[in-house]
């Protein structure tokens, strides 16, 4: 385990400002999956509301971070509806030492160059050293707030983090580049996002822990708090069609009377496509 | 008016697949515009890239070396010919480098960006990107207000140009861009070689492939032998990551890698959505499942209804007889 002082950095505390999208259960079947066409989103029907997939790796990296260093703080950020503040409160339950949601409600569903902006302002206002968010969000899949953030604050950003070390004050950072898995050096202040990885899965809270997040707040952040007016963060794209496409497709059945025949009409099959 | 194609090339001036996927996808959205192909090239060592029988118009490159890949300074330069270029419409590759740096360019040059693209059209003399949304369960058309809009391309989702008849020789325009120092940025110590999956799945021409059916990590064994019997990699589901049987490397699907192998085989792998938007440019599925009812048969065009402990064995022999 590193010694603490391989946490420190410029003889601060590192804070880390995790970001935590709260979106419909990108697990549910098609079946169940609604858009409204008109208004170009989706509705919830049966969805359940979750964290998203690689916001959870983040966080969870980030809390790896304070048990190996009591001292690094973490604070949950989240822009979003009031229901967003379900994901803060999961995230107090795993001892996060603050909890942060940006109101959103005058912009609408923000588009990711909107959200990085209150992202950033928001890190800009309660002060961190690393940013970390999850590669894309499970819902539209965008993959822009974190670069985005990184441009906004002036920050460098490395994509696709799956495990953080510290070391002589530096972080290793294990991550998948253009030409596959590396280990990149950097130092803070830094934008990470981050994709999942054996070692970074979520943790489940403790009983007690989930009890004691009875008594504490959600902080809240308006865009006034954030210098900003809704004319200020206008969205950079626009959705002009939502639709569920279509699809036409026949399965040829390989038919057999036992598990054999079925292998061997399947191995008549493959060598027929002329691909092996 | 003009697109313009952004070139990463980490191996000298040799155009890669990422390269031609963003001059095809440069051309999809040229046509759609009635505009001209044009090129920006960012090269380690200074290579130059041959273009002319790509049918591009002009390249724009920079006039200095730009260095091993290193996001920040790449990104600077590419900052700097886009805005040389005054091009309408801007496309990468979605490979890493391309879905890091095509958001960043978009805000930084006071436009915006679409990520995942696999189509462009033309609506009122504008571009639309077309992309899945919802993890591949809905499709959504999206504009970008300002200009250049920045479209970065899902992989393997548009055809790599093909070098045509040589055309006119491109006109080649160097730009001069200081890039930032590398002193203090990330960088690059270590690079980790993977036993399986990886990058390299993104290029393999044959796929096996696990989910959460194979019932546990040890079973993977057979779909590796399959593999090596047909000379093809070994994939997985997310779920058969989630359960920790292979490492995330192997991860195939719209938050792993996205493949467009000639044969895709699917293996005790239900088919969740997102999983089938990574396999979208196979030529050729086949699924092997218990579950007549699994949504990859909904996108397999050879359907094995079986329990593939049992099939497995007996095709791997079939297969090493016929191919010897």
């Amino acid at each position: 385990m590193p010694e603490r002082a391989d946490f420190l950095h410029g003889g601060l505390r590192m804070r880390l400002v995790v970001g935590l999208k709260y979106i419909l259960d990108p697990e549910i079947p098609p079946r169940d999956f609604r858009i409204d066409e008109e208004a170009r989103r989706p509705v919830q029907g049966r969805a359940s509301l979750v964290i998203s997939p690689f916001d959870e790796n983040a966080l969870e990296l980030a809390l790896q971070m304070k048990d190996r260093d009591p001292a690094t703080q973490v604070v949950a950020l989240s822009a979003g509806p009031a229901s967003s503040e379900e994901a803060l409160r999961k995230a107090l339950s795993l001892r996060v030492d603050e909890a942060v949601r940006v109101e959103t409600d005058p912009l609408g569903e923000p588009d990711g160059e909107q959200t990085a902006l209150l992202l950033a302002r928001a890190v800009q206002r309660l002060g961190g050293d690393i940013l970390l968010v999850g590669r894309q969000a499970g819902d539209w899949d965008r993959g822009q707030t974190g670069p985005i953030a990184a441009e906004i604050l002036g920050w460098p950003c490395v994509t696709a983090v799956s495990r953080i070390e510290a070391a002589d004050g530096r972080l290793r950072l294990r991550h998948e580049g253009p030409d596959g898995l590396e280990v990149v050096e950097a130092t803070p202040p830094l934008v990470l996002t981050v994709t999942n990885d054996e070692a970074n899965q979520l943790r489940i809270p403790k009983a007690r822990d989930i009890l004691a997040t009875r008594s504490k707040q959600v902080g809240r952040l308006s865009l006034d708090d954030l210098g900003l007016s809704p004319e200020a963060v206008p969205p950079r794209s626009e959705v002009t069609r939502l639709y569920v496409p279509v699809e036409e497709h026949q399965c040829e059945w390989i038919e057999g009377d036992d598990a054999e025949a079925k292998a061997r009409a399947l191995a008549d099959r493959l060598m027929a496509l002329k691909v092996l | 008016m003009s697109v313009l194609s952004l070139l990463l090339l980490r191996d000298g001036g040799r155009p890669d697949k990422a390269a031609l996927e963003a001059l095809g996808a440069g051309r999809v959205a040229a046509r759609a515009l009635g505009a001209e192909l044009e090129a920006a090239v960012v090269a380690s060592g200074g290579g130059r890239a041959e273009l002319g029988a790509y049918g591009v118009r002009a390249v724009w490159q920079l006039a200095g070396p730009a260095g091993d890949y290193q996001p920040e300074r790449w990104l600077t330069a590419l900052e700097g010919l886009v805005r040389a270029a005054g091009a309408e419409v801007v496309v990468l590759a979605g490979d890493a480098a391309g879905r890091e740096l095509g958001p960043r360019l978009g805000h930084r040059l006071g436009s915006g960006s679409v990520t995942e693209c696999v189509d462009f059209r033309a609506e009122g003399g504008r571009l639309e990107a077309v992309r899945p949304v919802f993890g591949g369960k809905a499709t959504a058309h999206v504009r970008v207000e300002g200009r250049p809009a920045v479209l970065v391309t899902r992989l393997h989702a548009f055809a790599p140009a093909e070098p045509g008849e040589a055309g006119a020789e491109p006109a080649v325009h160097e730009v001069a861009v200081e890039l930032p120092p590398a002193d203090g940025l990330p960088r690059v110590v270590e690079r980790i070689e993977e036993s399986g999956g990886g990058v390299r799945l993104e290029e393999a021409k044959r796929i096996v492939s696990g989910g959460r059916g194979l019932g546990g990590p040890e079973n993977f064994a057979l779909l590796e032998e399959l593999a090596r019997v047909i000379g093809g990699a070994v994939g997985a589901s997310r779920a058969a990551v989630d359960a920790g049987w292979v490492p995330p490397s192997y991860q195939i699907g719209q938050t792993g890698h996205i493949v467009a192998p000639d044969l895709y085989l699917a293996v005790g792998i239900s088919g969740a959505s997102q999983h089938l938007a990574g396999i979208a440019g196979a030529r050729h599925v086949v699924a092997i499942n218990k579950d007549a009812s699994a949504p990859i048969f909904k996108v397999a065009e050879l359907g094995v209804v079986e329990d593939y402990r049992k099939v497995l064995p007996p095709l791997i022999e079939e297969l090493k007889r016929r191919l010897g």
